[in-house]
């Protein structure tokens, strides 16, 4: 039966929520990283440069279709054979940021290619530049839809910063297992780790939805 | 790709009265389908140009390719006497660069059948977008003028809504204000009332007849409106499968048109109406 205990559970709790910070503060930082990038690829390949528009395509293609953890992995620990030697966080934020950069890329294609033509064809007869067309006309309008689906990587993110655990990067599911090895109890810091998650995943959803209504009617599409 | 040889086009137009809009041999094609077939048609100053023909005899295309929203494959087109689509490299003919391009293309403004309203600006922004970021206006005046446009299609009142909450009619107007903003020289309408309620065709039409009585624009139009078109246009093209079939003062096209082809449009057109 269940062996749940009370004080032990408000003993390890504080700990918990320090690594709560810390779970927060990575999917924050990696998001960050994946949000601008993944802007980057986007546009990359909607460039006329088509050697560059070709390398960016099997890149994203290339970290859409390999696991994370390999990359968390990678970044790490081979790195350093190329002389590339990072802390545990520096090179769990490129490689989250990395892959979800690749995810939310697509994202932002779909949300690009959303955008009637004529609003380009209204741009060029007006003369705007390319990069005034894209930051002014196409990309206020691109964000609206692409917005689910960010908000549905945010949360992505947010569950598999535990795998940033593997290098050692003090997070929830870090913490929650070191507890488990002082202690030899697992059953309260797993819990408390996936109640913390649930607390946390399902208002950012709802927040998102609210935040999706807002920025429409802020742009004034409705 | 340009097809055809350039180099027997001059350089640029030169004498007196140089047309304002100049086609010359001008060819464009999709694959085999050849949409216009070595267009050749002249606008003069101020002159009001009115395109009519049955739906793929290649109006449209005669203005996008103005707009310069499509590439020619064929001839030059020559605007305000300088290449559209070329420029003077060594003494020859090339395609232009996008520095000509921009150059060229604030020489027209067009409106299209869908108005094209950036729909996350105002009426007003939409307007100033334009005279401050491309031609470097101040806000305040750039302000002045939107809204002296604005007030010129009617639509002074509206200036701060967004085309979500504007009917068509009132998009298409704001979408003319716009265009009027940068201060083109030539002035191209795109079947303009073609996607509005009967009710409201008189709204947009009443601005241009405005437009035609008031200044010196040379304008291009595709309609469906042949009432209007006869009302307003100095001359009238009729295109029938990329080719100017006939064209004339509307008195003489609609009163006396002589090609047969001609006579079977206007006849269909008028059973149609």
């Amino acid at each position: 039966m269940f062996d749940w205990r009370w004080d032990f559970t408000f003993e390890i709790l504080p700990r918990l929520i320090v690594a709560t910070g810390n779970t927060l503060l990575a999917a924050g930082l990696g998001y960050a990283i994946a949000v601008v990038l993944g802007l980057v690829f986007a546009l990359a390949q909607r460039t006329p440069f088509r050697p560059l528009t070709m390398v960016v395509r099997e890149a994203v293609e290339f970290i859409r279709s390999t696991p994370l953890v390999l990359q968390i992995f990678f970044v790490f620990y081979v790195g350093p054979q190329f002389g590339i030697r990072l802390s545990p966080w520096t090179a769990g934020m490129i490689a989250i940021g990395l892959h979800y950069a690749a995810y939310l890329s697509e994202v932002y294609r779909g949300g690009l290619e959303s955008v009637p033509k004529g609003q380009w064809e209204a741009a060029k007869s007006l003369n705007l530049s390319t990069a005034r067309t894209y930051f002014r006309v196409i990309l206020p309008q691109a964000l609206p839809p692409s917005l689910a689906g960010m908000g549905n990587y945010l949360v992505g993110i947010f569950k598999d910063t535990p795998m940033l655990s593997v290098i050692g990067v003090a997070e929830l599911m870090h913490t929650a297992n070191a507890i488990g090895s002082e202690t030899y109890r697992f059953l309260e810091p797993f819990t408390l780790v996936g109640i913390i998650f649930l607390c946390i995943s399902l208002p950012t959803a709802a927040l998102i939805r609210v935040f999706e209504t807002w920025v429409r009617r802020k742009l004034g599409l409705g | 790709m340009d097809t055809t040889d350039v180099s027997a086009f001059p350089l640029r137009l030169e004498g007196d009265a140089i047309p304002m809009v100049s086609f010359k041999k001008v060819t464009k094609s999709y694959g085999n389908l050849v949409v216009l077939d070595s267009l050749d048609l002249d606008v003069a100053e101020g002159e009001m140009v009115t395109v009519i023909g049955p739906s793929g005899s290649g109006k449209t295309t005669v203005l996008r390719m103005l707009m310069t929203l499509e590439t020619i494959n064929g001839g030059v087109i020559y605007v305000d006497g300088e290449p559209l689509t070329h420029m003077e490299r060594d003494g020859k003919l090339v395609r232009a660069d996008s520095r000509h391009l921009r150059k060229m293309r604030s020489k027209i403004g067009m409106c299209f059948q869908h108005f094209n309203l950036f729909p996350h600006m105002t009426a007003l922004e939409n307007c100033m977008e334009g005279p401050v970021h491309v031609l470097g206006m101040s806000k305040k005046e750039a302000r002045e003028r939107s809204e002296e446009l604005l007030a010129m299609v009617g639509m002074a009142e509206k200036r701060d809504q967004h085309p979500s909450r504007l009917s068509g009619g009132q998009q298409q107007r704001v979408a003319i204000a716009r265009a009027l903003a940068m201060r083109p020289k030539v002035m191209l309408f795109d079947e303009v009332t073609s996607a509005l309620d009967p009710e409201v065709i008189g709204e947009v039409t009443n601005v241009i007849r405005r437009l035609v009585a008031e200044h010196n624009l040379t304008m291009l139009m595709v309609t469906h409106q042949m009432g209007f078109a006869k009302d307003i246009s100095d001359r009238i093209c009729f295109f029938y499968s990329g080719r100017i079939e006939e064209q004339g003062s509307p008195e003489e096209l609609f009163g006396n048109p002589q090609k047969e082809r001609t006579q079977q449009f206007l006849s269909a057109v008028k059973e149609a109406s």
